[in-house]
Order: structure tokens, then C-alpha cells, then sequence
């Protein structure tokens, strides 16, 4: 089980709901992927065009644990704001702390995620800040009260996959909070790869939403985790330079 | 009576009262949304206690798909 919190989710797997071909295509891979948590955003409705439909008419909302983000705010202020507007829906206490510090590669304002994690925290709410990977500002987050860390494996959207594994190992090991690894995931390799490094979840969306085949990307997600899983708890067996052959030697009558 | 809804200046009619007037007025009473009135966030149950008044500023928002 994963705890954040005071939540509890047997799956491992966090999906956004961003940018899917449309929404039943979009329903089928939340079906797949069996993820009990959907991220979502916070905008202006369109109130002149009131029929427009929205993705949350489409899915049991009861069944999902709701994680809104705060992208669009550039800095603490506006993050609280968006945090708030969310939380006065009256579906959820927990969100994503995203404040974006740069327009071109979207990496997380460091100082800025500190700040909204202290005052969100102190508003009573649960705290998961998406983070660039780097240790220190991770445990400073845990010293502010977040109730996970979510360090990005490379830049949003961009699926590159975790390029800087010892940077999100050290994370990982000196973390006493759950590390989420949010944004770069590309692949199913890639998500199998966090959760085999012992990160405690995953958090993807362009990597399905954006896939040829969504739903089967989905489900594929939900089994790389689970597998990256169980490895971690498995625990790997060492690399060694050289070959160990795993066939007796003793007993061989061939050739003999 | 003059509002600004979402950025945009809304002419409203006298019988639109207060958010929850508004709300069924903009025929968006089913929609699972969130009202800020005046910067401030408002919960469900106080939308028809909040009154609206010449040159207010209302922000009504909701979940859209995100990462």
C-alpha cells in the first residue's frame, strides 16, 4: 500500500488527464491503468458555452482520489489561490504543487514550491510538490511538512525517461516521505525503472495520453509498475563483470 | 447592474440577486464548478447568501484535464 498522508491506494500509479484524443478513449485508459488517483487543473469556465462537456461527467468520480494541480501559478500566492479554488469543490484535500520558475523547459520554481508547501501545509492540506531532483531541496519540502515529493524524471512532456538516476537515488534513499516520480516518464521501461530504484510511485500523463494507442499504453503503465514493484521488493541481484554460469558444472557426461 | 465574470464585462438584470441567481441565470446550475466572488473563494452552501453588487468581480472556474 501507498500512504500520502492520510490516503491509502494500492495502486502505485498517479495519472494526468491532460491532452487525451477525446474522452472516451480518455475514460478506457483511466479503466486500464486501474489508478485510483487522477490529477487535474484548475481553469476559467466557459460560461457562454455551457454544454461543453467535461471529463468529470464521464467517469464515476467517486471511485478516484482527486490530485488538482496549481500549473498556471507563478509563484506561492497564486498556488495557494489555485489550491483553494480546489479545495473548495469539496472533492478533495490533497493537490500538486506546480509553480512553473521557467517558461521554456517548465522546471519547478525551487523557492516558490518551498513556500506554497509551508502555507498549503499549514491550511491543513495534503501536500505533494512537484519538485526538480535535487536532494536537498527534497528534504527541506519534508521539513516543510510535504507528505510526498514528486521530483521530475526529465522535463514535462518531454519523455525522456529518468536522466539523472543517481540525482533521483539519492532522493529515494534519504526520503522518509513517498517520492512520486512526476514528468519525463516516457516509456513503460521508464516507470518501471523509477519504481525499480525504490521511488514509491509514479505520476505520467503525456506518456499515455499522448501514445498511439492510449488505452493499451494505459494498461502497459499499470503492469510496468507493478513490475518495477515488485523487483524493488524482490531486491536485484548484483552486476558483476563477468560472466556466472547458472547451469551445474559438476555432473557433465556429454563429451566425455 | 454591471458585473466582470471571468475577465469579461456581464450586464445583469435586476433579479439576479445574488452568485446562485448568477449561477442559474448563466444556465450552469448541474456544473460542477467553483465561484470566487470579490477574491473571495466561496463554498456552496454561501452562494446565495452572497450578494451581488454594481462593478463585482466573480471568477467561476472548475477541473479541466491536466498533468
Amino acid at each position: 500500500m501507498l500512504k500520502v498522508g492520510n490516503y491509502q491506494f494500492k495502486s502505485r500509479l498517479f495519472l494526468g488527464t491532460g491532452k487525451y484524443p477525446d474522452f472516451d478513449i480518455q475514460k478506457q485508459a483511466v479503466d486500464k491503468s486501474e489508478t485510483e488517483v487522477l490529477t487535474f487543473s484548475v481553469r476559467r469556465m466557459n460560461i457562454y458555452d455551457p454544454s461543453l462537456p467535461n471529463f468529470l461527467e464521464k467517469i464515476d468520480v467517486n471511485r478516484y482520489t482527486f490530485l488538482p494541480n496549481t500549473a498556471g501559478a507563478k509563484d506561492a500566492k497564486e498556488a495557494v489561490r489555485i489550491a483553494k479554488l480546489a479545495a473548495a469543490s469539496g472533492r478533495c484535500d490533497m493537490v500538486k504543487v506546480e509553480i512553473i520558475g521557467c517558461d521554456k523547459t517548465l522546471l519547478p520554481d525551487p523557492i516558490e514550491t518551498l513556500k506554497a508547501t509551508k502555507e498549503l501545509v499549514a491550511e491543513g492540506f495534503t501536500v505533494l510538490p512537484y519538485t526538480s531532483d535535487d536532494v536537498v531541496l527534497a528534504k527541506k519540502l519534508e521539513e516543510a511538512g510535504a507528505h510526498a515529493v514528486m521530483p521530475g524524471a526529465s522535463p514535462i512532456g518531454s519523455g525522456q525517461g529518468i536522466i539523472n538516476p543517481l540525482n533521483l537515488s539519492f532522493i529515494i534513499e534519504q526520503s522518509s516521505v513517498p517520492v512520486i516520480v512526476d514528468a519525463g516518464i516516457g516509456s513503460p521501461a521508464d516507470a518501471a525503472y523509477a519504481m525499480e530504484m525504490g521511488a514509491d510511485g509514479v505520476l505520467l500523463n503525456t506518456a499515455v495520453s499522448g501514445a498511439g494507442d492510449p488505452v493499451k499504453m494505459a494498461e502497459a503503465m499499470k503492469y510496468a509498475v507493478e513490475a518495477g514493484r515488485l523487483g524493488y521488493e524482490a531486491g536485484r541481484i548484483p552486476k558483476k563483470d563477468y560472466a556466472v554460469a547458472s547451469s551445474p558444472e559438476e555432473g557433465i557426461s556429454v563429451g566425455n | 447592474m454591471k458585473i466582470t465574470v471571468n475577465g469579461n464585462g456581464l450586464e445583469i438584470q435586476e433579479e439576479v440577486k445574488h452568485i446562485k441567481g448568477l449561477i442559474d441565470f448563466l444556465e450552469l446550475e448541474d456544473k460542477p464548478l467553483i465561484i470566487e466572488h470579490n477574491q473571495q473563494i466561496l463554498q456552496k452552501e454561501e452562494h446565495e447568501r452572497a450578494v451581488l453588487e454594481n462593478g463585482d468581480k466573480v471568477e467561476i472556474v472548475h477541473f479541466v484535464g491536466g498533468g
